[in-house]
Order: C-alpha cells, then sequence, then structure tokens
C-alpha cells in the first residue's frame, strides 16, 4: 500500500465537489465542460487504483485510513475516511456509475448544462464520501449532499410530473433520511462511545453491548428509515414517479448508487452493531421485502405499459432479494447483498441511461407505441437486450453471483422464503424480455412510423456508446470473475478473519 | 442607608464593564444630533454613520472578548458579565449590523423619515446587550421594556400603510399584556422571599442569586412558583412560544421587513437568552415544574408553528410562522439546558445559524419588495432563479439552512439541540421536532419550487401575475448577501471556529 493512497482518497472526494465550486462560482460553460469531464474521471481512476492497490488479506479493518477534526470533536465527530472490504466495491460503483453519468450528461445537450454538471458533481462527491465515510456522522451528511441536488434537477429537468415527483421525493425521502438519523444517534448516545467513529462504536459495543430492549427499536427506526430511501414496500411510491420524472443521469446516480445507501448502512452499521435488534426484525422484514417488494410489486412491474415506469419498479423490485438477504442476518447473506448491490447498480443504471436513448430514437416512453428499433438501431438493441439480461440476472453478469448467494443463505433462513424470491426471477424474466420484445423486435407502430419518418433514429455514436460499454464491461468482468468483489467483502464479513471479534455475525440458525 | 453602603455601591459601578452599550446608546444619540447639525442633501451619510459606529463597537467587544470582570456582580448586583452575555453582545451587534443593512436597502423606498430608524435600532440593541447582562429583576424589567418601546415605534414605522398600523396596535396590546403579566410575577416572586425593605432600596427580593437561594430551600413555595411561571410566560410572549404565537404573522407581516428580520432574529434571541439565564440561575431548583411545562410549550409550539406556516402565501406570514416552530426547536434545547450543562451553547450556536439564514432570506426579500412592503407573496418568486441567479442561489441557501438541509449551518444546529435532547431523555419531545422538520419541508420547498421550478402556463395569450420590481444589489449588498450565504455553507462544513469560540 502507497503511502500517499489516504490522501488519494481525499482527493477523490474533493475533485467532484471543488470542481462544483469553481463552476458555481462563474466559470465559463466551454471550460465547465472540460472541467466536469475531468471530475468524472478523476474520482474513477482513483477508485481503480484504490481497488488494485487493496491488500489481498485486508481483514476486517479499515485502509487508507485519515482523520480530520471539523469543530465538532467534542461530540466525537471527526472527518474520518477510509475504505474496509465492503465499502471498497461500492466505492468503485459510485466511481464508475458517476463517471458513465456524467460522461452520458455531457453528451446530453440539456438545457442549462452548466448548472446539470455541477449538481450532478456534487452529487457526485457527495456519493463517494457515502462510502468512505467511516465515521457515521458523516456517512449520514454525505448522503443528504448527495440527496439534496436530486430534487433540483428532478425539479428543473423533470419530465411529466415533474413538479409533483419533486415534492413527493423529497417529503418521503426526508422522513426517511430524518428516521435513520435518530437511529444513528440513538445508537451513539445509546452505546455510551461518546463517538460516531465507526471502528470505536464496533469496539465499544463490542465489549458493553446495547440493551436489547434499545437494538429492538434502534433497529426498527433503521430498518424504515433506511427502507424508505430503499424504497422497502410500502413506503416505496417515490420511487417509480420519481424514476419516471428524473433525468436520465439524476436517475442513474440515485438508482444505481445512491439509493444503495440504505442497504449499505444497514449491512455496515445496523448488523454488526445490532445483532439482536436485527433477529428480532429478520421476520418481519423478510414478509415485507418478500411479498411486498418481491411479488406485489414484481406483479405491478408486469403491469406497466411506460418503459421508465417499469424500470423505477423493477427496481423497486429488486432491492426485494437485498432486503432479503439482509434478513438472513447472516455473513453469506450480506455478503450477496453487497455483490447485487454493485451488479444492481451498474445494470439498472444501464438500463436508465439506455430507455433515454431509446427515447431520443422514438419520442416516446409507452411500450405500446414502439417496435422494430433494432433493425434501425442494432447497437443499441444489443445493449439493451444484454442489460435486461443481467438484470434478470443471467449467469455470466454480475447480478448472478448475487442472488445465488442470496437464495442460498435465504434457504437456511426460510425455504419457504426462497420460493418466493426465486418465482420473482421469473416474474422479472417476463416483464424485462416483454419490455425488450416490444420496443426492438416486430414492426413500428403506426405512431412511430410517422416519428420515424420524420427523424430517422440512427444508431447510438461513440458518445453513447462509451458509457454504455464501461458498465457493461463492468458488469461482465464481475459476473464471470466475482471473486474481484467477493475477496474483499468475505475478509470484511467472516468471523474467520483477523480481529473479527467486533463483528459478531454468525451464520446460525434464527433465534426462536 | 448608611454611607458606607452607598460606597459600596458606588464602588462596585464600572463603567467600563458596560461601555459597549454607553458607546452604542451616544452613538445613537450623535445620530439625532447630526441629522439636526449637517445640511439635508448630507443626510444620506448619516446611515453609514450608524453602521461605522456599531462596527467600531462590534471590534471593541470582540478584541475585549475575555473580559476581566467575567463573572464579577457588578453595580450593586445589577450586573454580571458571563461568557454567554459576551457571545449574545456579540450577537445582537452583529444581528443589528445586518437590520441596519437592510434599512439602507427598504427605507428609501418610503417617505419616511430614515435616521429615527437607525436611532432606535441601536438603541434597542444596546436595551437587549443590558438585559442579558443583567442579575436583577429591576435591571431586567427597565432594559425589557427599553426594547419592547423601541420595537412598539419600529413595527409601525411605515405609518402611512394600514396593514403596518394594524400591526403595530397589535404588538402594542399584547406587548403590553405580556409586560404586565411578567412584572405580576416578578412582584410575586419578590413577595414570596418576604424580605421587604423599608428604607426604600428594596436589592434583595430582586437579585437573582438570593432568589435562586430562596427557590432551592423553598422549591414548593405555591408564590414563588406562581411568579416564575408567569415570568415565564412573559418571555414566551416575546419568544413567540406556543399560546402566545397568535400575535406573530400579523405583525410579521406588517412591520416593515427590517423590523420584521430585527423581530424574529435580534427579539428571539434575547427571549432566549433571558430563558437560558432564568432557567440556569434562577429557576433551576423548580426543574418539576418547568421541565414538563417547557416540555409540552415546546412540542405545541413545534406544532402550532409549522402546521400554520403550510397554507402561508405570504412569505413574510412564512417566516413568521416558520420561526414559532424555530422557538421550538430552541425551547427544546432550554429543555435540555436543565439536565446537559452544553445546551445552552447549542442553543446559542443555533441562533447564529439561525441569524444567518434568516438575514440572508430577509435580504432577498428586502430586494424583491415593492412599493407595498406587506405585499410580498410567493408567486413574486418565480422564475427568481432564472432572472437574477445570484439572490435566487442565497435565497435557496438560506431557506435550506432553515429547513435543516445538511450540509448547511441550520442543520448543524438542528443536530447538536437533538444531541442534546437525546442525552436529556426527551424522546416523545424529539419526534415532535423530526415531524415539525418534515413538514417544514413542505413549505420550505414550496418558496424554492417557486423560485427555481419554473411552472407550466397555458401559452397563448395567459399573463404572468404582475410582481414588483426587483432591487438590483448594489457591490455593498450583494458582498453582504454572499457572506451570509458563504458563511451558512462554511459552518455547515466546518464548525470549529464557532464550536470552539462558544465554549462547548
Amino acid at each position: 500500500m502507497n503511502s500517499l493512497d489516504p490522501q488519494l482518497l481525499q482527493l477523490a472526494i474533493a475533485t467532484p465537489l471543488v470542481a462544483a465550486l469553481i463552476m458555481a462560482c462563474g466559470l465559463p460553460k466551454r471550460f465547465s465542460t472540460k472541467l466536469a469531464a475531468v471530475a468524472f474521471t478523476v474520482p474513477a481512476l482513483i477508485a481503480l487504483w484504490l481497488w488494485k492497490e487493496y491488500p489481498a488479506e485486508g481483514g476486517a479493518g479499515y485502509h487508507y485510513l485519515s482523520s480530520t477534526d471539523t469543530g465538532l470533536g467534542m461530540f466525537g465527530i471527526n472527518l474520518k475516511l477510509g475504505l474496509n472490504g465492503i465499502a471498497l466495491p461500492m466505492f468503485l460503483l459510485a466511481a464508475i456509475v458517476g463517471l458513465a453519468a456524467g460522461l452520458y450528461a455531457l453528451r446530453s445537450g440539456a438545457e442549462r448544462l452548466k448548472l446539470y454538471l455541477t449538481l450532478l458533481l456534487i452529487m457526485q462527491g457527495g456519493l463517494l464520501g457515502v462510502f468512505s465515510s467511516v465515521d457515521v456522522f458523516f456517512f449520514y451528511f454525505f448522503h443528504e449532499l448527495a440527496l439534496i441536488p436530486t430534487f433540483i434537477m428532478v425539479g428543473i429537468w423533470g419530465g411529466r410530473d415533474r413538479n409533483y415527483a419533486a415534492m413527493k421525493m423529497t417529503i418521503y425521502l426526508t422522513v426517511g433520511a430524518m428516521l435513520s438519523l435518530l437511529g444513528l444517534i440513538a445508537i451513539y448516545v445509546k452505546s455510551g462511545a461518546n463517538s460516531f467513529d465507526l471502528i470505536e462504536l464496533k469496539a465499544v459495543i463490542a465489549h458493553d453491548g446495547i440493551a436489547a430492549s434499545s437494538q429492538k427499536y434502534i433497529f426498527g427506526l433503521l430498518m424504515f428509515g433506511f427502507g424508505t430511501l430503499v424504497s422497502l414496500w410500502p413506503l416505496h411510491t417515490w420511487a417509480p414517479l420519481g424514476y419516471g420524472a428524473a433525468p436520465s443521469s439524476t436517475a442513474m446516480l440515485h438508482a444505481g448508487v445512491l439509493k444503495k445507501f440504505g442497504l449499505y448502512g444497514l449491512i455496515q452499521i445496523a448488523l454488526p452493531l445490532l445483532p439482536e435488534g436485527a433477529h428480532w426484525w429478520a421476520w418481519k422484514l423478510a414478509l415485507l421485502a418478500g411479498v411486498g417488494n418481491v411479488l406485489v410489486i414484481g406483479f405491478i412491474t408486469m403491469a406497466q405499459r411506460d418503459l421508465k415506469q417499469m424500470l423505477g419498479y423493477s427496481s423497486v423490485m429488486h432491492m426485494g432479494y437485498c432486503f432479503l438477504g439482509i434478513a438472513c442476518v447472516s455473513t453469506a447473506g450480506s455478503g450477496g447483498v453487497v455483490l447485487l448491490m454493485v451488479a444492481h447498480g451498474l445494470s439498472v443504471a444501464l438500463l436508465f441511461m439506455l430507455a433515454t436513448s431509446v427515447h431520443h430514437r422514438t419520442h416516446t416512453f409507452d411500450l405500446a407505441e414502439m417496435g422494430g428499433l433494432a433493425q434501425k438501431t442494432p447497437v443499441l438493441a444489443a445493449l439493451f437486450v444484454a442489460a435486461t439480461m443481467a438484470s434478470i440476472g443471467l449467469p455470466g453478469f454480475a447480478n448472478f453471483p448475487g442472488e445465488l448467494t442470496i437464495f442460498v443463505s435465504l434457504w437456511k433462513f426460510s425455504p419457504g422464503m426462497t420460493a418466493v424470491a426465486v418465482s420473482g426471477v421469473i416474474i422479472s424474466a417476463i416483464y424485462g424480455l416483454r419490455a425488450a420484445a416490444r420496443v426492438f423486435f416486430g414492426s413500428p407502430s403506426e405512431p412511430l412510423q410517422r416519428v420515424m419518418a420524420a427523424h430517422p433514429p440512427v444508431d447510438m455514436g461513440w458518445g453513447e456508446r462509451l458509457p454504455a460499454l464501461l458498465l457493461l464491461a463492468a458488469l461482465l468482468l464481475f459476473g464471470f470473475y466475482p471473486r474481484a468483489l467477493s475477496l474483499s467483502v468475505d475478509q470484511a464479513l467472516s468471523p474467520a478473519a483477523p480481529g473479527i471479534s467486533t463483528m459478531p455475525i454468525h451464520v446460525s440458525p434464527l433465534r426462536p | 442607608m448608611t454611607t458606607d453602603y452607598l460606597k459600596g455601591v458606588a464602588d462596585s459601578n464600572l463603567w467600563w464593564a458596560i461601555g459597549p452599550e454607553m458607546i452604542l446608546a451616544i452613538a445613537a444619540l450623535g445620530l439625532l444630533a447630526l441629522e439636526i447639525l449637517l445640511p439635508r442633501k448630507d443626510h444620506r451619510f448619516i446611515p453609514l454613520v450608524a453602521i461605522l459606529a456599531q462596527v467600531m463597537v462590534l471590534v471593541a467587544v470582540v478584541l475585549n472578548f475575555h473580559t476581566a470582570w467575567m463573572g464579577e456582580s457588578l453595580f450593586g448586583g445589577l450586573i454580571q458579565l458571563s461568557p454567554l452575555g459576551q457571545v449574545a453582545r456579540v450577537f445582537f451587534l452583529v444581528a443589528s449590523l445586518l437590520v441596519s443593512f437592510l434599512g439602507t436597502v427598504c427605507l428609501p423606498r418610503t417617505k419616511v423619515p430614515r435616521i429615527e430608524f437607525y436611532h432606535i435600532v441601536m438603541i434597542v440593541t444596546a436595551a437587549m446587550m443590558l438585559l442579558v447582562q443583567s442579575n436583577h429583576f429591576v435591571m431586567f424589567f427597565v432594559a425589557l421594556e427599553t426594547v419592547t418601546i423601541g420595537f412598539y415605534i419600529l413595527v409601525s414605522y411605515f405609518r402611512d400603510s394600514d396593514l403596518t398600523l394594524e400591526a403595530g396596535l397589535k404588538y402594542l396590546v399584547l406587548g403590553a399584556l405580556s409586560s404586565a403579566i411578567m412584572l405580576f410575577g416578578i412582584v410575586l416572586l419578590y413577595g414570596a422571599v418576604g424580605k421587604v425593605m423599608i428604607g426604600g432600596v428594596a436589592h434583595t427580593g430582586f437579585e437573582f442569586p438570593v432568589l435562586y437561594e430562596f427557590l432551592r430551600h423553598h422549591p414548593d413555595n405555591f408564590l414563588a412558583t406562581a411568579g416564575a411561571l408567569l415570568v415565564v410566560g412573559g418571555v414566551a410572549f416575546k419568544i413567540g412560544a406556543f399560546p402566545f404565537q397568535i400575535w406573530i404573522p400579523d405583525v410579521y407581516q406588517g412591520a416593515p421587513t427590517p423590523v420584521t428580520a430585527f423581530l424574529a432574529v435580534s427579539s428571539k434571541a434575547a427571549g432566549f437568552a433571558v430563558l437560558l439565564t432564568l432557567v440556569t440561575k434562577v429557576f433551576t431548583p423548580l426543574e418539576p415544574v418547568l421541565v414538563p411545562l417547557l416540555t409540552l410549550l415546546a412540542a405545541a409550539t413545534i406544532i402550532a408553528g409549522n402546521f400554520s406556516a403550510l397554507k402561508q402565501h405570504n412569505v413574510k406570514r412564512i417566516m413568521g410562522l416558520s420561526g414559532v416552530s424555530h422557538a421550538g426547536y430552541l425551547l427544546i434545547g432550554v429543555v435540555a439546558s436543565f439536565t446537559v450543562p452544553w445546551a445552552a451553547s447549542a442553543v446559542w450556536f443555533y441562533l447564529f445559524t439561525y441569524m444567518l439564514a434568516s438575514m440572508a432570506v430577509f435580504g432577498v426579500m428586502a430586494y424583491l419588495a415593492g412599493e407595498n412592503d406587506a405585499d410580498q407573496e410567493l408567486e413574486h418568486y418565480e422564475a427568481l432563479a432564472r432572472n437574477r441567479p445570484f439572490l435566487g442561489g442565497v435565497l435557496a441557501v438560506g431557506v435550506g439552512s432553515l429547513a435543516g438541509i445538511p450540509p448547511l449551518a441550520g442543520f448543524m444546529g438542528k443536530l447538536l439541540l437533538f444531541i442534546a435532547a437525546f442525552h436529556a431523555h426527551l424522546y416523545g419531545l424529539l419526534a415532535v421536532a423530526i415531524g415539525g422538520v418534515i413538514v417544514s419541508i413542505y413549505y420550505y420547498f414550496g418558496w424554492i419550487k417557486a423560485a427555481f421550478f419554473e411552472s407550466w402556463r397555458p401559452a397563448a395569450g395567459a399573463e404572468s401575475p404582475a410582481k414588483p420590481a426587483i432591487t438590483v444589489p448594489t457591490m455593498a449588498g450583494a458582498i453582504t448577501l454572499a457572506v451570509l450565504a458563504l458563511a451558512t455553507v462554511l459552518i455547515g462544513f466546518f464548525q470549529q471556529p464557532l464550536t470552539s469560540w462558544l465554549q462547548f
């Protein structure tokens, strides 16, 4: 490991934020696009470097640590940055999807492009900060930093119903964020550690523990707070609406990365610190996620006629698997969730991007008014079909190892729930393949023929292909070689690794 | 009364200790003299003189921040300097500077006399600074009445506007009522302590340390408890706590915008400074009565403020009613200060962030308002971000900070209060506060929505409603607003300067 690596980690977070500040202070537009391109690329390169440098025997601890007191040191709040085995894949995900979303935004030709890029950069800086914060407070802080631009972007550049969607998203996500903030402060107060530093919190709680009754309510707060942010049924209604209205790069970053904040928080904070609370809530969470997210939302997704709404609902549905993995309260379950989070982040970002590319050529999101696009735009069709396959969970794409791991560990938790979850795969195959078929195959509908006559569709240029291929390459890499991620995840979660005594997750039968 | 006694009192008259207040008052009088002496064409410089005088006093206070008389009882027990009192001095001076700045924006639009405005603002500020140092109920009441009478005049300053006169009358009647209630409480306390000195100088029954000792030994004295509750009720009027919040929307709307800002920031802060002093120095033994009462008050204030702000369209009323909810959050800090020693510092931290954000928003409001100062509707903000990106940006930062959105300073203020509440085990109050924050998102976000998101209009023939012309900010005005917004953002990231200064 290089001694400069902690500074590199800080640089990765600072670059987009500083670039955004410079652009907000009135940088001319033609420099702004260049600066934005650089500011999206630098964190991605740093993330790849840190991933390559991450020690093979990394253990459960954090690497690349650095700490700064911003003025709340007396409450044990310090800007402490670092990556452990769980944070590393998420950091990489944020950097890759951020780069893809940034490249796509640069070519999107949006109105008021400079403001759009500025907000995206703030979001990107926040996202990188979320996954590299060791301090629980800053973990929350960076999440909010990334969340606020989302609302503004939906409100300004959104599509149909943007004002309503922006307002609904704001209120729902604020509720979720406030509940989780309460939960985090409750951990801080109940642990008696007088520190928001996760390493210290783990050490203190491993020694003293939190009373079971407190654990129950704190886990409940976090579960519903984070759950709202991740669209846990029945608190999911903001998601399809918001994603339907959001501009493409925003949807990519939010659905792909920011939404994973809640799941990441549950795995990184709630499960290790509140094991008894987790056991108490496990079945309730599994029922909500299994029946609500997977089955109910699955059927609703099948009924969608609007491509973007369908993608929004399918993303809600796939979060159900992640919650099921968390409900297992086991190493394998949590590990599977991390793999699936990365995979889903890449695939859903790709799908949202391609959906906008489809819209540019068809001028509609209505599935009934499409068809036959594959003849005109074969590259777009190939990429879209590949992304759909990935999203369904076909072997060879990164989603498969994630889902498989979750299903395997879910079997130990409850075979019945596994049956529910597996039936979800069939549901997603039905809607996914049907949507791909409607858009690209068959013959074009009457209205589409008129649109195509007026604007003959051209296939994707390199400006669109580059971000798409980037995401697809990552999907394939982690699909064929999941060890690239799972090694560090395993070391961070497994009780066998040295120094793991502070991580009380075990593959154990459920308590009565 | 012996000469020795008088000599003792005179020895404790350290005039230097209240130098800032005296210089401020003398400068305020000087403004009036300047108005008489200077030729009419030079009157435009007088506001600058006022601002300069305040800056000089501010610099003097900051330089002598760690004064030698800290904690000593001065003027025969009338005044006691304290670290938080010094913080309060700085706060009131900065606030009055910003109010004066707003005055330079708003007053030239009307025909009312201008110099008196700065005069009264400075006098009121000096009185507030004395109020928070007072250690004796006579001093306390005199300073408080000076503040209140100043506000009677300021609220009805635009005397040719009906709404302003209505606001002035409402404030006068309700303010006088609250002063009477408070005075009655003070008298009850004095009577309960019971050492009426026939000699005419009845100092003991008014002194805070004496009252504290008495209450400590007789925490269940009915008369004293009733007196304490009446005093708290009077203060609750000043901060606009439920059920004394009914005057707020009308007075905030009718008062000139700078005065609204003065009421919202300085008057509220003075109320909280007084409440903190009373709770930590005098009424501490009454904790079993006061904690449930203030808890109830805080919860009701948060609920009343937020829900009544939901349906408002006039931005001055929104600021007023949302200010009520901020008073509710601050009351949480006051309740927590019974058990958590640093809660008072957290309240001051919140007040500072509230001042920065509110003044930024009031500044934007001042530039957007037209001839009729009371007519400032949400609709006037439409397309502000497109037409005036700078004002739009400042508004977004200010409103976002008031809403408590990270990474802005307002969020840090709320966070510290919430942590204090957790330490004080005020879980019910926390739940109410979180609910309040979520409700507040709706109206604050509605404001940002009005400024940033362009709503869809039928294209053909539909006129957008008439709105007053925007005053273009001067260089100094733009810099002031930019500093306020920037400070709000920076404190969101780096709290070090403020927290170390407030001595958490």
